[in-house]
């Protein structure tokens, strides 16, 4: 076979990398409205990619559908803009296909706590190496303004018009009990903290989960709902170990709770550097090869097991 | 036939190891040097409830099981009482092993029972049946030979002695084939017990004079089902990927695909659902792998939606559909061909998959390769429809049938020498999805290679992957997706060998149509007919989309009239035909049958007795003709 794979690993040999490479060189078709905080999840991204070392060519960004899913025509990568909810499943599955990518994936609080809950739930599990950014605005955007599984308790809408019975989700906690072992919350209207964390977290080796606060100034009229903002990290109001599964339990808590009352709390709220990905789990028990798959297909010398090989149990 | 043949049931309740007894008897049969096919039975329980599986030998080729059976070994239902308190605790089933297996025992059939579980007083009219049928019975208590030589469990290892001694078979075979999964103590205390049952019953004096067939066969043979036939498809066309849910029959091939996959450096997942599982498999072959994944037909229906990603993404899959009775959850453990309509037409919009449904278990060998050669050359998703039947049975193979070449090529992707050279956008991205290619295949890229980035998405979109919805834009990509599909039934009509299976005398005046797992009943059948003086010849078809128009209508052309055979109550393959062809209604009727069970030869023979000379009854009450539309 003559194809050939070789970008992987090209940036950890000296290249520069600049966030304007994961600008795209065409004028995507604007969906976002001024004013989103999505604009500010794509400065984030786009900053935090030189930072971690990975070119456009080694990146894959899937997403789901929505406002969020569209973030795949403003960065430039390889990328999937799937079905709604699922950009987990199939993000997962590139990972193990090869390791050697740097694999993003992100959707909006509908699509990735209500139509994709369940695979939120069983790739923080398996604690996937890979980043999963949420734009939580606490409302259904592309679709005109629906109640979202973060809106608020009694918020009105043309689907809740007496106002939602439906406390909402705590994603953080969702993701902690779940697996997830980097859970974090940043916020729009801080950039330089978004970055950081997005940095962060895609360096991290295991599954981590960013809850991205960003306003919808068309659906959410409130466009100043996350400010101000705390960081529980600079703030000495907040002590609380970010490594410890109890402590980084209760700070979630209040933070979910305060979310509501106007106390907008972000930073990390857990880190696990100890637990093995999957893709480490795998491996060591013989489930996944070493070498990444996806390769081996670009390998002349590769062996390829036939299936009459394996036909003795038959005979 | 007997002489030549020989159809053995053994019958008990689930969980009493009837289905490894009967592979184990199956392959000792083969060993033989016979030709051999199976049936199973079983109801949707782990442990009791009536199960039988029927292995059918000869010293010709069989392709279906029998009319009728020769041999029954009934074991009892071990579980039919709850040993705690003696009571009947899922009803009333012990003696079914015997009694719901009478009906289709042939005159001068044997019957061995195991009289530790079973008592004849408790079937209706035992006795009188036994003297009307000439039946040769022999009640032995095969529960307590085990317990005598070895352990109670072992009953069934008793059984094949029993049967092995009164058909004239020598233990050997059965040894060497417990060596081959046994060991130590285990291992020794079956042989023993297989020898002293063995012993015993040769001892003693048969009535009958039914005897095993002696055979021989050319070249080495192997004993395998259509799931393994699909799975060994998928590793020799390089798959190495698969992600799955557990759902009856389609867990067979998910279990075999996982089993060997990660020693031949693959990937297996089971997943949350079948939502999950068809996303992995796209998210693996975007990665650069290739990658199935599959399902039952309530589990197949959640793959809708990625199935229609894969098409407008463009990313090869191979899905399996191992279909069984429906609607809804139906029954999970029997046969029916229902799900045609929904697995050709499911997913919204003007969505294309290529749909091959192999009738035999070699050709479901085949027809998996062809599935992915077909999915990464023209990177499109492509369905695999097997069912309960063609899932589970066994047949004999020659080995040499899988001794091929293996084919890892990931089909249309370029290598980065040829993306540099390709059609590259200002930005210096890739072209992934260009207007102009005739065949309708852009070649794609894999993440990770240099330049070739792009958007996958299911939004319609422009020759690079952005969202676009301008007229002329989505009329070139929907008529080069479209095109697709006729540049496949180009190359599978160009092809040497056709995946229609043609049988009969070329010449013969009617015809009978059959698609999936019902070719080799059909088989059987115009052998029979032929032979009664009748003039009939079959056409199975495989390629279900795209449809193979000219070879159908050649067939349809050349015959008076056509019994279209399916399992199903709407004449879903029929329906699919007229549609494709626009012509032969008048020649067309259907024989139907949906009640669980596939095809018996002799069903489909009266079914075309009617069709052919008249008459106005059903064939028997379990099928169902529907007259040609112009009746």
């Amino acid at each position: 076979m003559s194809k050939s794979f070789s970008a992987i690993g090209q940036a950890a040999q000296g290249e520069e990398i600049d966030r304007e490479a994961f600008t795209p060189g065409i004028e995507p078709q604007a969906t976002w409205c001024p004013g989103c905080g999505d604009f500010s999840v794509l400065k984030a991204l786009k900053g935090a990619m030189p930072e971690v070392g990975r070119t456009p060519d080694e990146t894959l960004l899937v997403t789901g559908i929505g406002c969020s899913g569209k973030l795949n025509s403003y960065f430039e990568s390889y990328g999937m803009h799937s079905i709604h909810g699922r950009s987990l499943p199939i993000a997962r599955a590139a990972k193990l296909a090869n390791p050697g990518l740097e694999v993003i994936a992100a959707g909006g609080d509908g699509d990735g706590y209500g139509i994709g809950g369940n695979h939120f739930m069983h790739t923080a599990r398996e604690n996937h190496d890979m980043t999963y950014i949420v734009f939580n605005n606490e409302i259904f955007g592309l679709t005109k303004g629906q109640t979202s599984p973060t809106s608020p308790k009694g918020h009105e809408s043309k689907t809740q018009p007496h106002g939602s019975a439906k406390d909402p989700i705590r994603p953080l906690s969702l993701a902690l009990t779940s697996g997830a072992s980097y859970i974090a919350r940043t916020a729009a209207v801080n950039p330089r903290q978004a970055t950081e964390i997005l940095t962060e977290a895609i360096e991290h080796d295991g599954f981590a989960h960013v809850d991205f606060l960003t306003q919808c100034p068309t659906w959410n009229k409130d466009a100043k709902q996350y400010v101000p903002y705390t960081d529980v990290q600079d703030s000495e109001e907040f002590d609380f170990d970010v490594h410890d599964r109890q402590e980084a339990a209760e700070m979630m808590h209040e933070t979910e709770d305060k979310l509501y009352e106007g106390e907008v709390l972000t930073g990390r709220f857990y880190i696990d550097e100890e637990r093995r990905s999957y893709g480490e789990e795998k491996r060591s028990t013989g489930e996944m090869p070493e070498e990444p798959l996806a390769e081996r297909y670009f390998d002349a010398e590769a062996d390829w097991e036939r299936s009459y090989d394996l036909l003795d149990a038959h005979k | 036939m007997t002489g030549e043949e020989l159809i053995w049931r053994i019958a008990g309740g689930s969980g009493d190891g009837i289905d490894s007894t009967s592979q184990n008897f199956t392959k000792a049969l083969m060993r033989t040097g016979l030709d051999v096919f199976t049936h199973r039975h079983y109801p949707s329980r782990i442990r009791g409830g009536h199960t039988y599986v029927e292995v059918r030998a000869a010293d010709h080729a069989v392709k279906s099981r029998g009319d009728g059976y020769d041999f029954l070994l009934a074991l009892g239902d071990s579980f039919a009482r709850n040993p705690q308190d003696g009571e009947a605790y899922y009803g009333n089933e012990e003696v079914k092993p015997l009694s719901e297996n009478l009906d289709e025992l042939r005159e001068g059939g044997v019957i061995v029972y195991d009289e530790g579980l079973l008592d004849t007083d408790e079937v209706e009219d035992f006795d009188e049946r036994v003297e009307e049928n000439d039946w040769h019975v022999y009640p032995l208590d095969l529960r307590s030979l085990a317990r005598e030589h070895g352990r109670e469990i072992m009953r069934n290892t008793a059984g094949v002695a029993a049967t092995a001694a009164l058909i004239d078979m020598d233990t050997g075979i059965f040894e060497e084939l417990m060596a081959d999964t046994m060991s130590g103590e285990m291992l020794e205390t079956n042989v023993e017990v297989l020898e002293e049952a063995h012993a015993e019953v040769s001892e003693m004096e048969f009535t009958h004079d039914l005897e095993v067939p002696t055979g021989s066969h050319d070249e080495e043979q192997v004993l395998l089902n259509g799931s393994h036939s699909v799975a060994y498809g998928a590793i020799d066309e390089g798959c190495r990927f698969i992600a799955g849910y557990p759902m009856t029959p389609w867990t067979d091939v998910f279990t075999i695909m996982t089993q060997h996959l990660p020693s031949i450096g693959g990937i297996s997942e089971q997943v949350e659902d079948e939502i999950a599982a068809a996303s992995l498999a796209i998210g693996a072959s975007h990665a650069g792998v290739k990658a199935m994944s599959g399902s039952s037909g309530g589990g197949f229906a959640l793959m809708s939606e990625p199935l229609g990603l894969a098409e407008m993404t463009e990313t090869p899959i191979v899905l399996v559909e191992a279909m069984r009775a429906g609607p809804s959850t139906g029954m999970p453990t029997k046969p029916e061909q229902g799900d045609l309509e929904h697995i050709l037409y499911t997913s919204q919009g003007d969505s294309n998959r290529v749909v091959f449904a192999p009738g035999t278990v070699a050709e479901a060998y085949e027809q998996s390769r062809e599935a992915f050669r077909v999915a990464y050359e023209y990177q499109i998703p492509v369905v695999i429809v097997i069912d309960q039947k063609l899932s589970g049975e066994l047949a004999s193979v020659p080995a040499s049938h899988f001794d091929r070449e293996p084919n890892p090529d990931l089909g249309s992707v370029l290598s980065e020498e040829e993306i540099a050279d390709a059609p590259h956008h200002a930005s210096g991205t890739f072209n992934r999805f260009r207007h102009d290619p005739e065949d309708g295949v852009s070649p794609r890229s894999i993440p990770g290679q240099k330049d070739g980035r792009f958007l996958a998405t299911g939004n319609e979109h422009t020759p690079q992957g952005h969202i676009e919805e301008s007229p002329d834009n989505r009329v070139a990509q929907v008529d080069r997706r479209t095109r697709k599909l006729e540049s496949i039934r180009e190359d599978l009509d160009d092809k040497e060998h056709s995946n229609q299976t043609y049988y009969g005398p070329e010449d013969a005046e009617h015809g009978i149509l059959v698609w999936g797992s019902q070719q080799g009943s059909v088989e059987e059948a115009v052998d029979r007919l032929n032979e009664q003086g009748e003039s009939v010849k079959m056409l199975g078809v495989s390629d279900l989309m795209p449809y193979p128009k000219e070879d159908v209508t050649a067939f349809l052309e050349s015959v008076d009239e056509c019994l279209v055979v399916e399992m199903n109550i709407t004449a879903q393959f029929r329906g699919l035909t007229q549609k494709e062809l626009g012509r032969f209604g008048e020649k067309m009727s259907s024989l139907l049958k949906y009640n669980g069970n596939p095809f018996e030869p002799a069903e489909v023979v009266e079914g075309f007795d009617i069709q052919v000379n008249g008459g106005d009854e059903p064939p028997t009450a379990q099928t169902r003709i529907e007259p040609a539309a112009g009746d």
